[in-house]
């Protein structure tokens, strides 16, 4: 186990970087064709020359390098990077740190991100499991069915939709009753409460976490199905163990596997979703950040945001990587 | 993550190949399977009635809401009527013709997304695949770091960095984030298939490597890739209305469904419901219609699946 | 963690089993009639149509067959594990000791199972769960049926690894099966058959994943414990050679049939069924060098339906034009044997 993580610890060095380069290269190529955003943030009215100067050496765009296209920019990577490396990933256009915007506001992300991962997976293996259990029962094909129509709805159209019909029309009414606790309609409301940092998050945390639920039904009752007609299933049969404990205990450790893969990747949807899911709730996390500054325009924070994002994610995966092999002994010991 | 998730998906696509390697019938099977099942009929004519709307608008509504004169403003935000099923948009357009004209500006991209993923990931998984040794590593790696870049988060940076956005700056962004996942199952199934018996016959028969490729690699992986494709294009039409909505896709005063969507958000709080709904549901059906095509064919070509 | 005994024994009820009423001058275990079907996209298919067996304690009974004619189906259906759906057991009786097990309840089947009967499966690698120790393997046996401790499930697998040879048991007990080799893959599953003290072993091909010097290992292993321990064994296999080494008796099956049943050296010495003499002839023998070997010409038949007839007859040397017709009964042959073949004297004599 001890080398399995270390030897994930080195693998993880050139990706993050490789990661982050492609971020820088691909940025840095737009920039070099479609001219700097700086400008772009003025459009016509723009102010003297002397003030956009120092806006571009503010936000480390007056490198000569991004005037001609093609050009790497290698050494504004490495300059980045040492900023990176001392918690800098730029300020906004009104002299803002990202780095501090961010820290303020991932906490509310974090909570969010953590309502949908529990969802979807307590509810998208239930449900998995149910359906490889009855296979072409009825419960079956409903999953079935019902996984594919999750899929077919984007974060935003979900979103939008559970706002109005259960936010609005459903909760308001919740709110308004005598009869209904307080707790059940702050659950369902149209946007963040301050005073309920957890309840208020459940709704979007359900819309957040609905489109990967899907997924991870299928791959738990693919899997699960593969599994119970492996050879092991059969010998654990012949030891005349109990139904129960044979699925229980022996099947669905082994299908859980794909599951805890997939979850590592998810996490970067997740990511994606919230800035979605913030916007649509007014959530005030790391996403209605990104939302904010897409509306102002304001891509020194978009960049940035996103780029501590990537490495959040990059480390979550580590960690689901860590796990999956406390999993699977055979990864383990390879 | 990365080894993991290319070992499972070429574990899938193995299954595909095998069978239609096996089994030359298979297409003959996959017919069968089809004909009978209704979902496929369904999710079929849907397909077809909605790229109909997409290359030929004006067979479902005469009159483009860009017209002008189209969209009279005392008419924004009426509500549906017998007249106007589908009531006004904001704008004072009808939303039935604004849906319609808008299917273009979806499909068109997803359509152009899909070529492009399929050109880029089946020349680079075949190129992976096949040649093996270092021009593997290579694309691997490449692939690796895409997939440590969240696909909404990526897109998000560049298009925001664009002045304007329009098909083909969507286009571009879509495919270059879009591209790793089938160069990854190409990828596996090349490798499946290369160590099949039949294709050290061939190469002991004299056959060249492009002979090889055409006839037997690309052969045996084309199922997959169907099956990938179909479900791609559903998915590219939801993340294109995903980036619109955000307010990185498409600008007014272009009819699209992400925009339709995002402007009925707050409306549809203020009552103004089919201002959301109909969009929505235009998105939902859309992208349903491709995933429930693509499921069946996967169904229908690897029934171990089922 | 440590549980008292006692305490388990509330939890774990008095074994089903007690109530059951076998009759110990039964014999062991008697096959009758036993038909499975499976039921497929095609068809149903008879995978096993009228096998008959018994098997005394001590004795080694060999079943033998080409791919695919149900062996495994049989001892599946023995242990009562078949898939159902699709599989289903549509006729005949299992009698353990007397007691029909095709007419127990699931509960009372279900110690049968690993208390009474235990099977050995062909793939080692797969027929082990990759993600649990071997020894947690082991000791879940102990642990479910006996209501042991985790530290007395633990100590008892590493006595029963001793037992089938592997050497330093007490730390092999906590590797995971991909750590072991094939041969000791297959000890294990060895030990996790025998770790209940059963009656019978039903083993499915062993050896027919393993390399050659190690089959021998483990066949012989598996030989001297079943003597040791006056087990019932039931051994299916292709590997003419290991039949005639170990087994007491043999059953031939063909295409869901058993179509030929007598002791070892009756068998080898004047075959009374077609087939079975096709089958031997097709196998080398040291002592006829130069003579060539014929194999078995044409496929077995579909099972989903059959042709009518014997179902041997379109590869058969000495089908005549009734073989196409009747499905021949089995005969009682002289010297306690059977055989399925309406010109059984005709076989028996050439
Ligand atoms: N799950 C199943 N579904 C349908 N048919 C099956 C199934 N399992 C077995 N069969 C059929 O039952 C027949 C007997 O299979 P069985 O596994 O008993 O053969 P076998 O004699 O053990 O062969 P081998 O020597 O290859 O192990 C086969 O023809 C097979 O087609
Ligand atoms: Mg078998």
């Amino acid at each position: 186990m001890g080398r399995y993580v270390a030897r994930r610890l080195i693998q993880f060095i050139p990706v993050i970087l490789g990661t982050l380069f492609l971020l820088h290269l691909l940025s840095t190529l737009t920039i070099q064709v479609v001219g700097d955003p700086v400008r772009a943030l003025f459009g016509e009215n723009a102010p003297p020359a002397a003030v956009i100067d120092q806006m571009r050496a503010d936000y480390n765009l007056d490198d000569a390098c991004l005037e001609q296209p093609g050009n790497p920019c290698l050494g504004l990577f490495v300059d980045r990077l040492g900023q990176y490396a001392g918690g800098d990933f730029g300020i906004n256009f009104r002299g803002r740190a990202v780095t501090e915007m961010f820290i303020e506001r991932f906490p509310v992300t974090v909570r969010l991100t953590i309502i949908a991962l529990v969802f979807e997976t307590v509810v998208g293996i239930l449900m998995g499991v149910l359906a490889g259990l009855r296979k072409d029962k009825f419960a079956d094909n409903f999953v079935r069915f019902f996984t594919v129509a999750l899929v077919a709805f984007p974060t935003f159209v979900f979103g939008t939709l559970a706002q109005l019909f259960i936010g609005l029309q459903l909760g308001l009414e919740l709110r308004n009753s005598d009869w209904a606790p307080d707790w059940l309609g702050q659950m369902l409301n149209v946007g963040y409460n301050a005073d309920y940092p957890w309840l208020s998050l459940v709704l979007p945390g359900v819309v957040l976490g609905s489109f990967s639920l899907a997924s991870i039904a299928r791959l738990t009752r693919t899997s699960l199905i593969e599994n119970l007609r492996s050879d092991y299933v059969r010998t654990a049969r012949a030891k005349g163990l109990r139904t129960r404990r044979i699925v229980g205990i022996h099947t669905l450790r082994n299908s859980l596997i794909p599951v805890v893969t997939y979850i590592g990747i998810d996490i970067g949807l997740l990511l994606g979703g919230a800035l979605v899911t913030e916007g649509i709730f007014n959530i005030p996390g790391v996403g209605q950040l990104v939302w904010l500054a897409i509306q102002s325009n304001d891509t020194p924070v978009i960049i940035g945001v996103v780029t501590i994002l990537t490495i959040v994610f990059l480390v979550a995966n580590l960690l689901v990587d860590i796990l999956y092999a406390a999993l699977d002994p055979r990864i383990r010991y390879e | 993550m990365s080894d993991t998730m290319a070992g499972q998906s070429a574990g899938q696509t193995e299954n595909l190949s095998t069978k239609s390697g096996a089994n030359r019938s298979l297409w003959g099977d996959v017919r069968y399977e089809l004909v009978r099942s209704p979902v496929f009929w369904i999710s079929s004519i849907l397909v077809l009635v909605i790229l109909s709307m997409a290359f030929f608008p004006q067979l479902w509504a005469q009159t483009s809401p860009n017209t002008s004169g189209a969209c009279p403003l005392q008419n924004a935000r009426v509500k549906p009527s017998a007249d106007h099923p589908f009531g006004f948009t904001n704008a004072g357009c009808d939303m039935w013709a604004s849906l319609v004209w808008g299917t273009g500006k979806s499909v068109i991209v997803a359509i152009l997304v899909t070529a492009g993923t399929v050109i880029l990931g089946v020349t680079f998984g075949t190129l992976a695949g096949y040649l093996g040794g270092f021009a593997d590593t290579i694309i691997s790696r490449i692939t690796d770091i895409f997939f440590g870049l969240p696909f909404i988060l990526g897109a998000l940076v560049f298009l925001a960095i664009f002045p304007e956005r329009n098909i083909w700056t969507l286009t571009a962004v879509l495919t270059v984030f879009g591209w790793t996942s089938l160069t990854r199952v190409m990828r596996g199934s090349v490798i499946s298939t290369k160590q099949k018996d039949y294709v050290d016959a061939a190469r002991a028969a004299g056959a060249s490597d492009l002979f090889i490729i055409r006839k037997h690699i690309l052969a045996n992986s084309i199922a997959p890739v169907i099956v990938l494709a179909t479900i791609g294009l559903g998915s590219f039409i939801g993340a294109e209305a995903t980036l619109t909505f955000l307010g990185v896709g498409y600008q007014r005063p272009t009819v699209s469904w992400g925009l339709l969507v995002s402007e009925g958000q707050n409306l549809a709080l203020a009552g103004f419901w089919h201002l959301l709904v109909f969009p929505s549901a235009f998105i939902v059906i859309t992208v349903l219609a491709f995933i429930l095509l693509g499921d069946v064919l996967r169904d229908a070509l690897d029934p171990r699946t089922r | 963690m440590s549980e008292t005994l006692t305490e388990n024994r509330k939890r774990q009820p008095r074994s089903p089993l007690s109530g059951v009423k076998f009759d110990d001058s039964a014999p062991l275990l008697e096959v009758e009639n036993l038909q499975v079907e499976f039921h497929t996209r095609d068809g149903i298919a008879k995978a096993v149509q009228g096998v008959s067996f018994t098997l005394n304690a001590g004795e080694t009974l060999g079943i033998l067959g080409e791919s695919g004619c149900g062996k495994s189906v049989t001892a599946q259906a023995i242990m009562g594990i078949l898939d159902t759906p699709p599989a289903k057991v549509t006729g005949g009786q299992v009698r353990y000791r007397g007691v029909d097990l095709l007419q127990m309840d699931e509960k009372t089947r279900r110690h049968v199972r690993a208390n009474k009967i235990a099977m050995i499966f062909q793939d080692a690698l797969s027929s082990l769960n990759p993600v649990f120790t071997v020894g947690w393997q082991l000791g879940e046996l102990y642990r479910q049926h006996a209501g042991a401790s985790r530290k007395e499930a633990r100590a008892k697998a590493v006595e029963l690894l001793e037992m089938v040879g592997i050497p330093a048991a007490r730390d092999r007990v906590n590797d995971f099966p991909h750590q072991f080799s094939g041969g000791m893959r297959q000890r294990v599953m060895i030990a996790m058959a025998l770790a209940l003290q059963p009656d019978i072993i039903i083993a499915d091909e062993p050896t027919t994943a393993l390399d050659v010097t190690v089959q021998a290992q483990v066949m012989a292993l598996l030989a001297d414990l079943q003597r040791e321990m006056q087990l019932g064994l039931i051994l299916i296999t292709h590997d003419m050679g290991v039949v005639a080494d170990v087994t007491d008796k043999i059953c031939v099956m063909y295409a869901g049939h058993a179509v030929e049943q007598a002791n070892v050296y009756e068998i080898y010495e004047r075959p009374g069924h077609p087939y079975t003499k096709a089958l031997l002839e097709s196998i080398p023998r040291v002592d006829q060098k130069g003579e060539e070997l014929t194999a078995i010409k044409g496929l077995p038949p579909a099972l989903v339906n059959p042709p009518p007839g014997c179902s041997f007859h379109p590869r058969c040397a000495f089908a005549r034009d009734r073989c196409k017709t009747d499905e021949p009964p089995l005969y009682q042959l002289p010297g306690n044997r059977e055989s399925a073949c309406h010109y059984w004297e005709e076989v028996l004599n050439s």
